[in-house]
């Protein structure tokens, strides 16, 4: 037998287990893509049966295919341009008549169908039984029943699906009776049979159905095909309307109306009658989950549980994962040119920075991975919708969805999220309004990364009021985030397309283990192609913007002195010493490595046994270093100690001097300075505006840029001492403009990727880095200006505007939006 | 005055007389299987009293009382 390949698609209603056909059809063999030109997630794989290759396309979950949503227009299409040799038809044979309604439109495209009869075990528990045989006869197409989950039924789906695919005889299946709208559709259908550019391409009876129901695509896909089509739509024109005031019915919902009358019937025909009606267990379930008081406290228990798990627990589990991440780093470091007594090798510092920021990236990922696989538990048990129907009416009066429970407690609600899954998981708004203005809003709540400048700032000029001031921080971003949300929908996002919210509230399901962790890999994969590559990029050019360009000559003629005078006053010290001569010329370089490679590893060392192994490791590299390292009793070797132990500190003076000195020298900083006249009336100083501007690729560099910025005069301050010495003029009303500005921050490079992926537009990518800025400016500007001029400290100021965002949220809530569109 | 779905407190079943959408909440309305003819419940309320939740045949459903205020029903 020659080998042959055959294309199969997977199509079927929303919880009818057609993932988990998916799976065992193609097994590892999946791949993720985009359909051309949406946000609609396209899986596809592939099997071998008894010689043939199957390419398997697993379409959108749907319950129709109309044009009205994006999942049922990308699965009509597929199956239109596509043409695949056979689709196989998932169905719940628990819930047979409703999934029927779909089958019936299937049968209409005219390509060979076979139903795949699934979760029959849950219809056998339901006392549910089906004439098998009887339903493919009135179907007049294969139906296998299966239990997927278990294996059952798998070998004669792949025997059908290989029957039909090779399948000679036209695929006649059962057609719909539309009653009184037959002779109408009959009109329609001969008159498309005279185009001759439309034979072969679609079938006409499924093009009249659609013509009839008034369906906007089909419209257009004839204007597409007919050098003329004006006729043909006129005449469509024509029977819709001289149908609709025959027989007083919309056609389309004649159309409709008949489709659930056949799946009546033939419900009928093939189930024998259930004996005694049960509550099922699921509503039985419901009467606590969605239960008035119970309900919402079940909720707060899910979103602590998921925060602590993931956010938490993962956090814990990076304290084992970052020592290797950190190993990675310490490999790097040893095969690149080594430091000089002041100069890195640019080769060097790249390198480093790099590596830093692919790691912090990194490190993320034990979170992510408990993240995602806590999330397909959510979605494969059924919760999902249970959070939105508690919450859609909170979210909808500020023009978000029930739906967006999920992305914003993954955002951050409280304290400790992060964007990026939380603009991945708005993917199942159907709501295109509410999704964008989810988008939009979740980079200002608060992801782990803003927390540090928060601690950073409370710690320093909130001591006293620790708790009270990370309690504002926690709730005042979705105070802002609410009725910006608002104030989106009423703008730019007013003509956005809405939906309707109706969703089917499925059974509760126990979620495998297979299926939740091949999605939480899958998806962590994902993150990690998307992100990485991009983060890498932009680490670049930060890097660009904050080293170059460097240094004058004059100024690196000055340090090259300040460096020899240091080392000329060392060697004055040691003349006459024995150890003089081991520390001449390179070697005096070699010392200072070996001591800062000692000084760190010994750091990073604890308990006894540890440390002494670590003191013959380095005696056994270099004994007489060591000697100078640990002097012990020898007094020769101590007062070397003592000398080089100043040089020591005069190199890492100079080293913070220059690295001081090229921020504010390089571009960024030049920036920095540069845009102070705008920024002090938010009370941000140069510094502080480089540091706000380091950030933009990841929000933790906000702390490290400021740590490198006021710098250290003693050994061991800690950032705190440090800025409170530093800036002197800095009040708690500066602390707090600087606070909510990190609130209201640009998302993070990986954030606004996600947007682009999410959004589909590189204009609403721009648009979430921009509008953050321009508000996040303006509510600082308001804080600091207005508090000064009250006379405010920042504890009132903070007072002060949470009244002030707590009232604008309340009455938000009530300006109405455009309603949802018929 | 006609009596519509959205006046119906959980318990209360109905038949369901017409739809007065069109467009996308008709069509949706309808292949969800909310269509003339057919007999369904109320079940409950959220505990925001916003969405409300339906029995269709075996079948559960959520849908705003916007949304419900489209349906025509007649009382069992």
């Amino acid at each position: 037998m020659k080998r042959e390949k055959r294309l199969v698609a997977l199509a079927g209603q929303p919880n009818s287990g057609k993932s988990t056909v998916f799976n065992s059809l193609t097994g590892a063999s999946q791949h993720v893509a985009n359909y051309p030109g949406v946000t609609v997630e396209k899986m596809t794989g592939h099997y071998r049966h008894e010689g043939i290759r199957v390419e398997v396309v697993d379409l959108p979950g749907t319950y129709s295919l109309t044009s009205f949503s994006l999942e049922e227009k990308v699965s009509r299409d597929f199956l239109l341009h596509e043409k695949p040799s056979v689709v196989v038809n998932v169905a719940d044979a628990s819930n047979l008549k409703r999934n029927l309604y779909l089958t019936f439109q299937l049968l209409e495209m005219e390509i060979p169908v076979v139903v795949d009869l699934n979760m029959m075990d849950v219809a056998e528990r339901r006392n549910i039984e089906i004439d098998v045989k009887e339903l493919g006869r009135q179907l007049g197409a294969d139906v296998v029943p299966t239990v997927i989950k278990s294996g059952k039924g798998k070998r004669r789906l792949l025997k059908s699906i290989r029957t039909a695919s090779l399948s000679e005889k036209p695929f006649e299946p059962l057609r719909i009776d539309y009653g009184p709208m037959e002779p109408f559709l009959a009109k329609i259908e001969t008159r498309l049979s005279m185009e001759k550019s439309l034979a072969g391409k679609y079938p006409f009876r499924w093009f009249s159905v659609k013509l009839m129901e008034g369906d906007g695509e089909a419209r257009e896909l004839l204007k597409k095909h007919l050098a003329d089509p004006g006729q043909v739509l006129e005449l469509a024109d024509k029977e819709r309307e001289s149908f609709e005031s025959e027989h007083d019915e919309p056609p389309e919902k004649h159309i409709a109306f008949r489709r659930h009358l056949v799946a009546n019937e033939i419900s009928r025909s093939c189930i024998k009658p259930k004996e005694g009606k049960k509550t099922p267990l699921s509503d039985r379930a419901d009467k606590f989950v969605c239960h008035r008081f119970l309900g919402p406290a079940f909720l707060v228990g899910v979103i602590y549980l998921l925060y602590y798990l993931s956010i938490v627990q993962g956090y814990n589990i990076t304290n084992y994962t970052w020592p290797l991440l950190a190993r990675l780093r310490s490999l790097t470091e040893a095969i690149l040119p080594a430091q000089g007594f002041i100069d890195e090798p640019l080769v060097r510092s790249f390198s480093l920075w790099f590596v830093d920021s692919i790691n912090a990236l990194l490190n993320y990922i034990p979170i992510f991975f408990i993240l995602f696989g806590l999330i397909a538990v959510l979605e494969d048990s059924g919760y999902m919708p249970r959070m939105a129907f508690i919450l859609d009416r909170l979210f909808n009066k500020f023009g978000l969805h029930g739906q967006s429970t999920l992305p914003m407690v993954l955002g951050g609600i409280y304290v400790g999220g992060c964007a990026v899954p939380g603009v991945m998981a708005t993917k199942g708004i159907p709501d295109e309004r509410s999704r964008l203005a989810t988008i939009m809003i979740i980079p200002l709540l608060n992801c782990l990364a803003k927390v540090p400048l928060y601690v950073l700032l409370i710690n320093i000029y909130f001591a006293g009021y620790k708790g009270l001031a990370m309690f504002f921080i926690a709730t005042i971003s979705l105070l802002m985030a609410l009725p910006v949300a608002k104030l989106l929908t009423l703008t730019v996002l007013k003509n956005r397309d809405t939906a309707p919210f109706i969703m089917e509230m499925p059974p509760y399901h126990i979620p495998t283990i297979r299926g939740v962790l091949g999605r939480a890999v899958e998806r962590v994969w994902l993150f990690i192609r998307k992100i990485i590559t991009i983060v890498a990029a932009i680490a670049v050019i930060i890097f660009v913007l904050l080293q170059f360009p460097g240094l004058s000559d004059e100024r690196k003629a000055h340090y090259t002195m300040e460096k020899e005078k240091s080392i000329t006053a060392f060697y004055k010290k040691i003349k006459g010493n024995p150890y003089t001569e081991k520390l001449e010329g390179e070697n005096l370089m070699a010392l200072v490595l070996y001591w800062d490679e000692y000084k760190t590893a010994k750091m990073m060392t604890t308990g006894e046994e540890a440390t002494k192994l670590l003191n013959q490791k380095f005696e056994e590299k270099n004994p007489d270093f060591f000697k100078i390292v640990q002097p012990k009793k020898d007094k020769t070797a101590k007062k070397v100690n003592r000398a080089f132990k100043k040089l020591f500190k005069a190199r890492k003076k100079l080293l913070r001097e220059i690295k001081k000195e090229k921020i504010d020298n390089s571009f960024l900083g030049r920036l920095g300075h540069s845009i102070v006249p705008f920024t002090q009336w938010a009370g941000f100083n140069w510094r502080v505006n480089v540091s706000l501007l380091s950030a933009f690729a990841a929000k933790e560099s906000s702390v490290a840029t400021l740590g490198a910025l006021y710098q250290q005069e003693e050994e061991g301050e800690t950032l705190e001492t440090r800025m409170e010495k530093g800036e002197a003029g800095f009040t708690s009303l500066h602390a707090l403009a600087l606070m909510l500005f990190m609130v209201l921050y640009p998302p993070c490079i990986a954030t606004t990727i996600m947007v682009k992926v999410q959004s589909g537009s590189y204009r609403w990518m721009l648009f979430s880095m921009i509008y953050p800025i321009v508000l996040g400016f303006m509510v600082a500007t308001l804080v600091f200006t207005g508090g000064t001029a009250l006379g405010l400290n920042g504890l009132q100021a903070m007072a002060a505007f949470f009244g002030l965002a707590l009232g604008t949220t309340i009455i938000m809530g009530f300006v109405k939006n455009r309603p949802i569109s018929m | 005055m006609k009596l519509t779905l959205d006046d119906l407190k959980p318990g209360i079943e109905c038949l369901v007389k017409k739809l007065n959408a069109k467009d996308k909440l008709g069509q949706r309305l309808m292949d969800m299987g909310v269509y003339p003819g057919l007999r369904l419940k109320v079940v409950r309320n959220a505990p925001l009293e916003d969405p409300m939740e339906l029995e269709l045949d075996g079948f559960y459903v959520s849908l705003r009382h916007e949304e419900a205020k489209y349906v025509e029903v007649e009382r069992v």
